[in-house]
């Protein structure tokens, strides 16, 4: 009697199993939670340094058009105006993402409801393999390919947003290509069926059946290739010019804040002002990564259809 | 179910705080480490990228002898070497700068070792048509005002300047030795010589600097004032834009580094290696020059 | 319009944009190979690299690659595992979870640089990893995780909630009827996941520079000691990854045939993951067939 009575009180193996599982998937999410905190507050820490020790001014920053932290200007401060570098990053991150999402979604669609299995399973690892070609090749490519190209069509010296956006256009492509893959495969079979029941084509069941399903999928899909556009250093660096100056067109030489980043940080000493002001460019970088997300995510909770 | 989600919650909580702990304490004493790595035979030398191969080539010979003695050697930028030897999180940073001329360097704790001396020329895309100019031209060109190579007798066709970062030593060296305080004009930036040689060998009429080792048939080399860039000339200082190869250490080199340090000053880096990279040797120089940039005869 | 016309157009369009980007990623990957498999020979992939001479091979950042990556996937894929489960079965759906989610995907878009000079500063000299492939390895988890949690989590997403209802309504404990039904059945879709982030560790330079290093030091390959300096499994040492070597020829090297090893090392590369995902997937299927008992 006692032994039936233990046996039904304490907890079964499966149960204690349940619990460590849990934990174990509690600890990993803390650690990533933990590791992105301390990512931020180190940025964050660094990032402030500028406006708190160097006592730039934070609108000054942001709207100034001249860079040059070694010198001064002639009221004797120190030239940190990042504007010009603002505004390329986010042109090129949004004309790249622009240009890139209905090709993506085009080739996400064509896998996941036209192709049957053999078009897929080619087409697959070729775009799992772009993702790994290294950002330096692409901008070699993007030098002796790209640039040239531009330069015969639109004049100048080719270097400018268009090339950058053309590079990053082929390096988000597959990011975003196979993480809607992804969100398109998740929507659920009945889905499709019960449309297709009620009598819609191929095309009104993607339109307005699984598009809408994904739609969420599909933006964070979005959301993870303007990422790596925006954090993209070493391929844009090369096509883009370099040069601190508002863009006045898709052509003219210009300078994103990544590329600023990679170009110079190794030349600056820690805690002196050129590289706090490096930091906060990277500091720049990351809130406007934060504000493209919840913007994004504000969009999908609006279009997406209550589950 | 309750009890349940506390226990978890406390896990999630926990490893929250381990991370955190670890990460702000650290943060906290973040220049404060020193590492007397020296005594163990170990040596990791940081800093220039252009310095990088000669030393990584010498030490990979170094240590063929020296069989206890381990060296690191890795790029990261000048910047990167001056505050890391500073902060003696290495033994040797690799500059190709004068640390006085760097901000946020404190120049008297670090012993400087020029190991190399490295010419750097103005190179200009082969149609150009213009393979002199004088100094004052040059100076113009960088500034602003010459635009077309037209002006210098060239073909006519816009100048496209391609400057260094800002920042880097081939920078400071070129802006010492040309622009003399003048700021230069806002123009399109690169880091690595061997970008900078590839857009300049694809873009009509550009115009930037190398340094001597990355010359090559697809870029054209300018004389200034008629004289050509060679290793001659930067020996005797009638080429103007040159600068050393640095490696510093915080205070006296010691034990393993110092040995180290002498073998890079030996005949076979200097007269064998040196060469192969394309620097000039230190021991072939007939002239001096300061971190304030005066030229002395030796 | 009639919805059939539209239906034909819509599927014009959507051929003609797969058109497209099927004849931009031919034109790369031919525009890699056509350029470097010409220069790729036994000689090359079995010497190690030449500081100003030419005729070096690639062999030590070859290796340096294959073993960052291992190391990589060993650090980060239960973790990620962890976090995918915990986000698709466990998250309640309220904003504490869509902050983590927003959390998660802040930090997949913190540019490489950054990453590469927060490692240098934490763990190269803070932790006194020194340059080495353990720092490499823990640089690359941070950008693994975001991307292997959400192909993880999509992943068990999509497999119908029938299997999961009949799994408990077979009186599984939740665990079990994660570990053995639902994991199982996701698997292709979390190998997709390790491909593409094994993709992105074979790519990846900026976070490597600062972390892993940039030079290779001679190893040796008979050492199976993984403490000694000299061993080739030593995590400790320095080491450049093919990415990083590639990099490294095309923007300060002196060597004469620079071009040559950068377009033969971007051919290995691609040839490499090639081989990489094929191997990848034939074992996930055979893994899938085995687990969930389909033909």
């Amino acid at each position: 009697m006692k032994e039936t009575q233990n046996k039904l009180l304490s907890k079964s193996k499966a149960t204690r199993e349940d619990y460590l599982g849990r934990s174990i998937c509690y600890f990993c999410i803390g650690l990533i939670i933990a590791l992105v905190v301390c990512i931020l507050y180190f940025i964050t820490t660094r990032g402030i340094a500028t406006f708190t020790q160097n006592h730039v001014s934070v609108w000054g920053f942001l709207t100034g058009q001249n860079w040059n932290p070694g010198g001064v200007d002639s009221h004797g401060k120190p030239e940190v105006g990042a504007l010009p570098m603002i505004v390329t990053s986010f042109s090129v991150t949004v004309l790249a993402a622009l240009v890139a999402t209905p090709f993506a979604l085009g080739m996400a669609i064509f896998m996941s409801e036209i192709a049957g299995s053999k078009g897929t399973k080619f087409l697959q690892p070729v775009i799992e393999l772009l993702v790994g070609i290294p950002s330096v090749v692409y901008g070699f490519i993007g030098l002796s390919v790209v640039v040239p190209i531009i330069r015969k069509v639109f004049g100048g010296t080719g270097f400018g947003i268009l090339a950058g956006t053309i590079v990053l256009f082929v390096m988000v492509l597959p990011t975003i290509t196979s993480l809607s893959v992804d969100s398109l495969k998740a929507v659920p079979m009945s889905y499709r069926q019960a449309s297709l029941a009620l009598g819609a084509n191929r095309w009104q069941t993607i339109y307005k059946v699984i598009l809408r399903t994904a739609a969420p999928g599909l933006l964070t899909a979005v959301i993870f290739g303007m990422a790596r556009a925006f954090g993209e250093a070493l391929a844009v660096q090369m096509v883009i010019g370099n040069a601190v100056l508002m863009p006045h067109g898709l052509v003219s030489p210009a300078s994103t804040l990544t590329s600023k980043l990679t170009t110079e940080v190794g030349n600056t000493v820690m805690g002196t002002l050129p590289n706090n002001a490096l930091w906060s460019l990277a500091l720049i970088l990351l809130l406007m990564s934060l504000f493209f997300n919840l913007v994004v995510r504000f969009i999908a909770r609006k279009g997406s259809i209550k589950k | 179910m309750k009890k349940r989600n506390l226990i978890s919650t406390l896990v999630m909580l926990g490893a929250v705080g381990t991370v955190l702990a670890g990460c702000g304490s650290n943060n906290a004493s973040s220049n404060g480490s020193s590492d007397a790595s020296d005594h163990s035979g170990k040596i990791t030398a940081v800093g220039s990228t252009a310095l990088q191969p000669l030393v990584e080539k010498a030490a990979g010979n170094f240590q063929k002898d020296n069989k206890k003695i381990d060296i690191t050697v890795q790029g990261g930028g000048s910047g990167q070497g001056l505050s890391q030897v500073q902060d003696g999180a290495v033994a040797i940073g690799n500059s190709d700068i004068f640390a006085e001329s760097k901000d946020g360097v404190d120049a008297k704790k670090l012993v400087d070792h020029k190991v190399a001396v490295v010419g750097m020329a103005p190179v200009v895309n082969k149609d150009a048509g213009v393979d002199n100019v004088s100094m004052s031209q040059l100076k113009d060109i960088f500034t602003g005002k010459i635009t077309n190579w037209k002006e210098l007798g060239g073909k006519d066709e816009k100048i496209t300047v391609v400057n260094r970062a800002q920042g880097s030593g081939t920078r400071a060296t070129f802006e010492d030795a040309v622009l003399k305080g003048a700021t230069a004009v806002k123009s399109q930036e690169q880091d690595s010589n061997g970008t900078v040689q590839k857009i300049v060998s694809s873009t009509p009429g550009a115009i930037s600097y190398l340094a001597f080792s990355y010359l090559n048939d697809q870029v054209k080399p300018l004389s200034i004032d008629k004289v050509k860039p060679t290793d001659a000339n930067v020996e005797t200082n009638k080429w103007k834009i040159w600068s050393y190869e640095h490696m510093y250490t915080n205070g006296k080199a010691k034990n393993a580094t110092a040995d180290f340090i002498k073998y890079m000053d030996s005949e076979s880096v200097q007269k064998d290696l040196v060469k192969k990279m394309g620097y000039i040797s230190i021991h072939n120089m007939k002239v001096e020059k300061d971190s304030k940039g005066a030229v002395t005869d030796k | 319009m009639n919805p059939k016309r539209v239906n034909n157009i819509a599927t014009g369009v959507i051929f003609a944009l797969v058109g497209i980007v099927v004849a931009i990623l031919l034109f790369l990957i031919g525009y890699i190979l056509f350029n470097g498999v010409p220069n790729i020979s036994w000689k090359f992939l079995t010497t190690s690299a030449q500081a100003f001479s030419s005729g070096g091979g690639i062999r030590d950042q070859l290796f340096n690659s294959l073993y960052l990556l291992v190391l990589t996937l060993i650090l980060s894929f239960p973790i990620a595992l962890g976090a995918g489960i915990y986000l698709a079965e466990y998250a309640p759906d309220n904003w504490v979870t869509n902050l983590i989610r927003t959390t998660i995907e802040v930090l997949s878009s913190l540019p490489s640089v950054v990453v590469g000079l927060f490692g240098y500063l934490f763990l190269v000299i803070q932790l006194q990893l020194s340059f080495s492939i353990l720092s490499g390895a823990i640089a690359l988890t941070f950008f693994n995780l975001p991307l292997l949690t959400r192909s993880i989590e999509e992943s068990l997403n999509s497999v119908s909630s029938l299997q999961k209802e009949a799994g408990k309504s077979l009186g599984l404990s939740d665990w079990k009827t994660i570990t053995k039904i639902l994991l199982p059945v996701a698997l292709p879709g979390i190998l997709t996941g390790v491909i593409l982030s094994a993709g992105r560790v074979f790519g990846e330079a900026a976070a490597l520079i600062y972390t892993a290093g940039q030079s290779a030091p001679a190893v040796n390959y008979g050492n199976w000691n993984f403490l000694d300096p000299t061993s080739f499994l030593n995590p400790m040492r320095p080491a450049e990854t093919l990415a990083v070597h590639i990099w490294k020829v095309n923007t300060e090297s002196v060597t004469p045939d620079a071009h040559l090893i950068s377009s033969a090392s971007s051919a290995v590369l691609i040839i490499v993951i090639l081989i990489f995902n094929l191997g990848a997937r034939y074992l996930g299927n055979h893994l899938y067939k085995k687990m969930t008992a389909t033909k």
